[in-house]
């Protein structure tokens, strides 16, 4: 994975700096603006991408490299070529990874969306502060899940995945359906997943079974 | 605060001063003396557009006009006619929009008067609009169906406008005794919600299959085809085998002629007479009736609107968005209201500061659950044409018909998630 420190000026200062605005590849002139890009997302991610659940996901606080990897795969499909072409396509998103990824509606969505308008909607959601969600959780399986998270997860999921530190993924706070597909997907090779995850999943599948995931997902919840 | 990004993107933005903002909503609009907005009908589209009107110019007084003191989502209506749902669990209330500054006036608009631009409500009240925005969903038409009337509705509920109409249906079904047959007589198109009768077939269906198995349903359609057709007549045949009849527009010759409430009988443009235990006749609609009244209205009964403002192309300065305007291009759902009060507010605004309203985007959702475990949806993303004579599909699609069980299953947990957050979108 990569590693970059970035000074938190600097970042204060990015936060506030859109992408470079494109003109719209579909040939009607200027692109729409972040809030009516966005507010297509928002009736069913949640107000500023902050989901009131259960399962749709909250995007508020993803790191945009990630938001536009998930798009990108998304958008084309399972043709990860395509998708890290248009990826490779734009120098700013030299860091974007692209993983396949099993949509219900997204992958019929996606495509919808030209890499500016995407890249919008990442630094809006990136913007906002990560989202999370009260729900129940079982906190007996939310103890072994913290030990299980500890010894496997942590090293990139820092802060016990609340982090989103070198454009990581925020799993704390995420709602519990969302975390269980995306699990369940990982394990079923649905969804790809970097290396060292891939290990790692599958010593926990190994020595945990199922239970395993469930005592993840329910940390996860557990967190406010 | 989210780390947002890493070297690649700081290379290209360079660490310079902000030229522009994300995330900060719109911009603020410094304008001299405050404008007025008024909106009728707070409803999917309506709710959403007074919010955005809002939400982009504070300064705007924006006024909200809503003949109820709560909205029933006809969304989700139809598992409340089926039981999974309480009825209670899609009663909402304006006080998110009201803590926002709108003005929420709970009375009937009763007029319009489009040279003085004034509203007049029920309650003797007249408000003052710079822009009108007029969100008023549909009225039933109650002469298109011989015997079908206000009190027809009584006996045979339409169930179109969800309230105590969709409580109504529910308490019949639950009165009628095993082994009996539902009718239910979906119209010809255009019409609200194009999936929504065929949803309530799979909802009844699955109240009969647990608590009334040797009942029947009976689906007299106006239309030889429908919304997500392929999806629902492969979940009747996977779900409720053997339960489901659908009669085709071509074979009751368009649909229904006549309703008889005493004898509780139906009778098709064709001729042949059916007896149901309980009839569900959803009759042909039209544009809200202020809609009508103001002139809003062509021949077809909806109203002809710009479709990058929602500006009435038959009255200025008013806009009309929801299920009472011809949309070209996108359906009459929930979703896609949403979707229109979003560019109409974002329109509204710009024109009210002279400028030029900025490039819309649409999109659309719309989730059908025909079991606890099996749901479908239809989705796609718009543009509006070159020559703006319609909102073109550019992505999307259905369900595909190879789903997996457990697709179909995350797609009625994702269909709950639309409904929570579609709901916090328009009243929150």
């Amino acid at each position: 994975m990569h590693s970059q420190f970035i000074p938190r000026a600097i970042l204060a200062s990015a936060l506030m700096l859109p992408f470079a605005l494109h003109a719209d590849q579909h040939g009607d002139g200027a692109m729409a603006s972040v809030e009516m890009l966005t507010g297509a997302c928002v009736a069913c991610h949640g107000p500023a991408g902050a989901s009131v659940g259960p399962a749709t996901p909250s995007l508020a606080g993803l790191p945009a490299v990630y938001f536009i990897g998930a798009m990108l795969s998304y958008k084309h499909g399972q043709d990860l070529d395509a998708a890290e072409a248009e990826a490779a396509s734009d120098p700013e998103l030299e860091d974007v990874e692209v993983f396949a990824r099993h949509g219900t509606i997204m992958d019929r969505l996606a495509a919808g969306y030209t890499l500016a308008e995407i890249k919008t909607m990442a630094q809006y959601f990136a913007s906002k502060s990560v989202a999370l969600a009260t729900q129940e959780f079982d906190a007996e399986l939310a103890s072994k899940g913290e030990a299980l998270h500890s010894d496997n997860c942590e090293k990139c999921h820092e802060e016990g995945g609340r982090s989103t530190v070198d454009d990581m993924v925020p799993l704390a706070g995420q709602w519990k359906h969302y975390l269980q597909y995306s699990l369940a997907d990982f394990h079923g090779g649905a969804r790809g997943m970097p290396k060292k995850m891939k290990s790692r999943l599958e010593e926990v599948m190994e020595t945990e079974g199922e239970d395993g995931l469930a005592a993840l997902i329910n940390y996860y919840a557990s967190q406010r | 605060m989210a780390t947002l990004t890493r070297r690649g993107f700081l290379k290209a933005t360079g660490g310079i001063a902000a030229v522009g903002t994300v995330g900060m909503g719109f911009p603020q609009l410094a304008l001299g003396g405050n404008k007025n907005v008024v909106v009728i009908g707070g409803g999917a589209a309506g709710a959403v557009a007074a919010k955005h009107v809002k939400l982009a110019d504070p300064s705007i007084n924006v006024t909200l006009i809503e003949a109820n003191d709560h909205y029933y989502t006809c969304f989700m209506s139809n598992e409340v006619i089926g039981g999974d749902r309480d009825i209670s669990t899609i009663r909402h209330g304006y006080e998110g929009l009201a803590s926002r500054g709108i003005q929420v006036v709970h009375s009937k608009a009763t007029g319009v008067d489009t040279d003085a631009r004034t509203v007049t409500t029920e309650g003797g009240d007249s408000f003052p609009y710079d822009r009108l925005v007029v969100s008023p969903g549909i009225d039933l038409k109650w002469d298109a169906i011989e015997g079908y009337d206000m009190a027809a509705a009584e006996a045979m509920p339409h169930a179109w406008k969800a309230g105590s109409q969709t409580a109504l249906l529910r308490s019949q079904l639950e009165a009628m005794d095993d082994g009996g047959t539902f009718i239910i007589c979906p119209p010809g198109n255009p019409f609200r919600c194009p999936p929504g009768p065929y949803e309530r077939v799979c909802q009844v269906a699955h109240y009969f299959k647990e608590h009334k198995p040797n009942s029947k349903i009976l689906v007299l359609d106006a239309k030889d085809k429908f919304s997500k057709m392929g999806l629902f007549t492969q979940g009747w045949e996977r779900r409720y085998d053997g339960m489901i009849e659908w009669v085709s527009g071509t074979d009751t010759a368009g649909g229904i002629a006549e309703v008889n409430t005493a004898d509780m009988t139906v009778t098709t443009e064709f001729g042949d007479t059916h007896e149901g235990a309980v009839i569900n006749v959803i009759p042909p609609q039209s544009a809200g009736q202020i809609a009508l009244s103001a002139g809003l209205a062509d021949d077809s009964g909806w109203c002809p609107i710009h479709l990058d403002t929602f500006e009435s192309k038959l009255v200025p300065n008013v806009h009309v968005i929801g299920d009472a305007s011809i949309a070209t291009g996108l359906p009459k759902s929930g979703y896609a209201a949403n979707s229109e009060g979003k560019v109409c507010a974002a329109a509204v605004v710009a024109m009210l500061a002279d400028e030029e309203p900025g490039t819309p985007s649409y999109v659309n959702t719309c989730y059908s659950l025909i079991a606890p475990d099996y749901g479908i949806s239809v989705a796609a993303v718009y543009r509006l044409a070159e020559d703006k004579s319609k909102v073109a599909k550019v992505a999307g699609g259905l369900t595909p018909s190879d789903a997996s069980d457990e697709m179909l299953a995350r797609e009625v947990q994702y269909a709950y998630s639309w409904y929570n957050n579609i709901v916090a979108d328009m009243f929150a």
